[in-house]
């Protein structure tokens, strides 16, 4: 064991620590609209819509990151028409390659977790809400919603530890993050064990967090 | 027999079965298998290239029996440690850097990098002597400087753990900004999608690139040797030591490939194998 290595990658690693949680923050922030948009399209009486949020939660799903991140970041960059358009300026740069893919991603995950919250609401809540005369809007953002987030906590908080080690992955596509900075210290030191055991352990500590704000959060609003 | 003596003697055969194959005699040689010519795969997977045909000449000299293992680039040092094989074949170059971790045995082949751009590029018209060699730092001022300040602003695109790597960041060429990319594959892909301006690597991984992918990939600039560069690709293998069999074994095999090239160079073998797989005689 290299202590002197560990100690030293430490504050390179905290500073990468930084690009991974903005890879994270930014992503669970698209990710949570994307996620509540296509929730409300897959709730939609209109078949055609319901159906197009199934898929798109079905073909994210049921990929792996891996191969979306790829998919987006090589693959769109050989289609030769698309350099050419605006669009390119954005897949241009391997930062926002990352954040569509991974927003893309927990979208996905994000639109089922608060799909099934909105369907387990009892209707006598809504019911009871209709009785008073409150309209459809009002009943949609004051109680189908506030209810929703309550009941999906526990699963969101899964999505966002499951997101933060996702994240990892923006190294395959040449970014800096936390595993992308612990892999350019091992090309240099030959060092795997020491270097990784540090970048796991701030992974680890992230977690922790993570963890504890849900629980926090959730005691917060009373949910169990 | 209970179903736990089954399980358990099943474990132990499997067991013995590994440790079986890790301390057989066979010599294990690791290779990339994604640096063309160098290394690489054909369509259905199997390791060719430069280096592939080479190492079982090399093999065939000293009669041993051989393996080739497949390794990511990245983990090539750390997988020859952990013993997962005895020699790297894999273009990889004499460094000083490398020499702390590792030996070499002398060098089979060079290899000259170069800078690499797309056709069209404002870099297209750089003009700079052919050849430069770091090893004298003052004669080469004049056309790192030169390189500085065509370089500047511009990301540049190399493989992780890298010779061509360690002299971007070096600082001779000023700050550049430096991509770094798992294979030179991925590599290849940006430089011809345009998010990136140039590359390193050694010349001939872009001359192969441009030939199979049919894209207009142009090198410019001088082809670089020397300092960063190294001297030379050898094989890379662990240091030895006289304390433990393990460590007497590389020793051993360390000077057996050292002979091994002294005769496959004088028989021709390396120059053949180059021309076929590079155009020219990379053999050294």
């Amino acid at each position: 064991m290299d202590l002197d290595l560990m100690i030293n990658s430490f504050p390179k690693l905290l500073s990468a620590t930084l690009t991974t949680l903005k890879l994270l923050s930014l992503s669970l922030i698209f990710g949570l609209i994307l996620g509540l948009i296509f929730a409300i399209m897959r709730l939609s009486k209109k078949k055609i819509i319901a159906n197009f949020s199934y898929s798109f939660s079905y073909v994210f799903r049921g990929t792996p990151l891996l191969v979306q991140i790829f998919i987006i970041y090589f693959g769109l960059g050989q289609i030769e028409y698309l350099r050419s358009t605006i669009l390119w300026t954005v897949l241009k740069e391997p930062y926002w390659c990352a954040i569509i893919a991974f927003s893309l991603n927990t979208g996905a995950y994000t639109s089922e977790i608060l799909r099934s919250a909105f369907q387990t609401i009892k209707p006598g809540f809504i019911e009871a809400g209709k009785s008073l005369g409150i309209s459809n809007k009002i009943i949609f953002y004051k109680i189908q919603i506030p209810i929703a987030i309550k009941q999906s906590l526990p699963a969101y908080g899964n999505e966002i530890i499951l997101m933060l080690k996702g994240t990892s992955l923006a190294s395959t596509v040449t970014l800096m993050d936390l595993t992308g900075v612990a892999k350019y210290i091992i090309s240099t030191t030959f060092k795997p064990v020491e270097v990784f055991i540090v970048a796991g352990s701030i992974y680890l500590f992230l977690t922790f967090l993570i963890h504890n704000f849900i629980k926090f959060a959730e005691k917060k609003m009373g949910t169990n | 027999m209970s179903k736990f003596n089954k399980l358990f003697i099943s474990f132990v055969t499997i067991f013995f079965l590994l440790v079986g194959n890790a301390y057989s005699d066979k010599v294990r040689i690791g290779t990339e298998g994604a640096y063309p010519p160098w290394n690489a795969k054909d369509s259905s997977g199997n390791l060719i290239g430069f280096e592939v045909d080479l190492a079982k000449e090399l093999c065939a000299i000293l009669k041993h029996e051989c393996t080739i293992v497949e390794q990511d680039w990245d983990g090539m040092i750390p997988a020859l440690l952990m013993r997962k094989f005895d020699l790297i074949m894999a273009g990889m170059s004499i460094t000083e850097e490398r020499l702390k971790t590792i030996n070499f045995s002398q060098g089979y082949a060079d290899e000259v990098a170069s800078l690499a751009v797309m056709k069209g590029s404002d870099l297209e018209n750089l003009k700079t002597v052919e050849s430069l060699s770091l090893s004298n730092k003052n004669a080469a001022k004049k056309t790192l400087e030169q390189l500085t300040k065509a370089l500047a602003g511009k990301t540049i695109g190399v493989q992780t753990g890298t010779i061509h790597q360690n002299f971007l960041e070096s600082g001779d060429v000023g700050n550049v900004k430096v991509r770094k990319y798992k294979t030179q594959d991925e590599v290849n892909l940006d430089l011809a999608a345009g998010r990136i301006d140039a590359a390193l690597a050694a010349a001939v991984a872009f001359t192969d690139y441009a030939a199979k992918s049919k894209k207009p990939v142009v090198l410019v600039g001088p082809t670089f040797s020397g300092g960063d560069f190294g001297n030379g690709v050898g094989i890379g293998i662990r240091k030895g030591d006289s304390s433990s069999a393990v460590g007497k074994r590389d020793t051993r095999l360390l000077n057996e490939f050292n002979r091994a090239i002294n005769t496959a160079r004088k028989k021709g073998i390396i120059s053949e194998l180059a021309i076929k797989h590079f155009g020219f005689d990379a053999s050294m």
